[in-house]
């Protein structure tokens, strides 16, 4: 791939375009990983979105972590709700993130995307002081991947087309539906982008 | 790679736990209803307490943490992060907070220090903490004993913006000064501002300090808030502000959406229109010495 003149259909002429939904949460953090995760793609930019005309040419979205009442409730107030429901793109979500794409959450306070078929539970683990950083087995990943859960959802059901890509006793923790990945931790803490390789690849990117 | 099975309370994890409610806005409620209503404002948490700052000025007398039966009362209601306030040095209040199952600590100079000289060793906790501070060397010194989260000091209880900005603007001018400086003149620097040289090194790199910085103390408006926005806050603390105005609600929603939109202008003054009546303030010119919190831990 290094050797790809930019010219032939082999990889992307061109850079790709990721937004990060900013209306609250670790945009910066996501922001950081994906640069990172495109440092060797000349002319790929991230950028952050906070309005539905940010959405238009991007490739793929990164919803963060955060309180999913709160970006909920501005997501509503700042006229996003369909045009993320619609997003066609691939979409990258993180904890707060699972919880907006999913289509049920056990909370009536949160008003979710339903991009991916899945229920999910919100504060699965408990309080603060039981989020927990652990060592965990992904599908597709050679070595084990150590994932900080900070208030983590589960999923707890999932729906057709839904592919399970690692589960823990609490529930299912990575799921990938299409062109979609949902994490209930956070691959943007910590500074292993293997995930959003992973990522990028599923895109064809 | 060897990687460690389960972790609780890592730095990772405290420090992350702050990431997340960057951009937001958490509130000071004394109540579980004024909690609900925190919640359905937007708010990303809430500080249970049993007065507001404004209050515990105005009651005078030996500040504490609150009563648990209150704190518990306020983590039932909402599905929010609820932090509490120990006393400056009072490690059992925040062992205590951490028992009761609050998600963070604020040591915190609006109540009254339980210790003069030390502030709790933050790293013995596996619940996170949020420290108050006035300038770099003090949020460096908190950060050093194991804050995962800054917030500028302010001074609470006044409904009076000028403290907030004065410590942001020293926290974002005394990280600003550290660009081009060498290693040499950095650790001059840590001397002088009495803090560790790893710490302002790290500033200096990163060009912002290695946690999370709130703004905390006086905010009392939109505009209040989207000002210290602008001035560099990751987000906002506003206590009394809230429930001392006149339509709490609407105050809450307002604050909500100008720091989502602190950089719009057009928005800020949309959702500035009719709250009523801010809070009335104080003058922080007019407080006796033995009235100024910010002085509180250094």
């Amino acid at each position: 791939m290094s050797t790809c003149s930019g010219k032939t259909r082999c990889c992307r002429p061109v850079g790709v375009k990721i937004g990060v939904l900013a209306l609250q949460g670790d945009v910066a953090e996501h922001i950081t990983a994906f640069r990172e995760a495109l440092a060797d793609r000349p002319g790929s930019t991230v950028v952050p979105v906070r309005h539905a005309a940010d959405l238009g040419d991007l490739d793929a979205l990164a919803i963060p972590g955060g309180e999913s009442t709160t970006i909920s409730r501005l997501i509503g107030k700042n006229g996003l709700y369909e045009p993320l429901a619609g997003f066609e793109g691939g979409i990258f979500a993180t904890c707060a993130g699972m919880v907006l794409v999913a289509d049920r959450v056990d909370d009536p306070r949160v008003r979710t995307l339903g991009l991916i078929p899945m229920h999910v539970a919100r504060n699965a683990f408990g309080r603060q002081v039981d989020s927990r950083e652990t060592s965990l087995n992904i599908a597709g990943l050679a070595d084990p991947f150590r994932a900080v859960f900070i208030r983590a959802p589960v999923a707890t059901e999932i729906g057709s087309g839904v592919e399970v890509l690692a589960r823990i006793p609490e529930g299912i923790v990575v799921v990938r539906h299409g062109r979609h990945m949902a994490f209930a931790f956070h691959p943007e803490l910590g500074g292993d982008l293997r995930l959003h390789r992973t990522f990028l690849e599923g895109l064809g990117i | 790679m060897k990687l460690e099975e389960l972790r609780f309370g890592t730095e990772l994890i405290k420090r992350g736990f702050a990431s997340m409610q960057k951009g937001g806005v958490i509130m000071d409620v004394v109540n579980a209803e004024q909690a609900e209503l925190a919640e359905e404002a937007g708010a990303v948490a809430v500080m249970a307490l049993e007065r507001v700052p404004a209050d515990i000025r105005a009651a005078g007398g030996v500040a504490r943490m609150a009563d648990p039966q209150k704190i518990v009362e306020i983590i039932d209601a909402v599905s929010i992060p609820v932090m509490g306030k120990a006393r400056i040095g009072h490690f059992v209040e925040a062992q205590i907070l951490e028992a009761l199952g609050v998600d963070m600590v604020d040591e915190s100079e609006v109540l009254t220090p339980a210790d003069e000289q030390f502030h709790i060793d933050k790293t013995r906790f596996s619940v996170p903490f949020v420290c108050g501070a006035r300038n770099l060397g003090e949020a460096l010194r908190r950060i050093d004993e194991g804050a995962a989260m800054i917030r500028t000091k302010g001074e609470a209880g006044t409904g009076n913006v000028v403290e907030a900005v004065r410590h942001m603007r020293a926290i974002m001018g005394g990280i600003r000064a550290l660009s081009g400086m060498d290693n040499q003149e950095l650790v001059d620097r840590a001397r002088d501002i009495e803090a560790p040289a790893a710490l302002v090194i790290e500033c200096a790199q990163r060009g912002r300090l290695p946690v999370v910085n709130f703004s905390a103390g006086g905010i009392a408006t939109p505009a209040d808030a989207a000002l210290m926005m602008q001035l560099g806050a990751d987000g906002v603390f506003v206590g009394s502000g809230i429930f001392k105005s006149s339509n709490p609600e609407a105050t809450a929603r307002a604050i909500v959406e100008a720091v989502n939109h602190y950089d719009d202008p057009k928005i800020v003054a949309e959702v500035s229109k009719g709250l009523g009546e801010a809070m009335k303030g104080l003058d922080v010119h007019m407080l006796r010495e033995d009235e100024v919190l910010q002085t509180r831990g250094r």
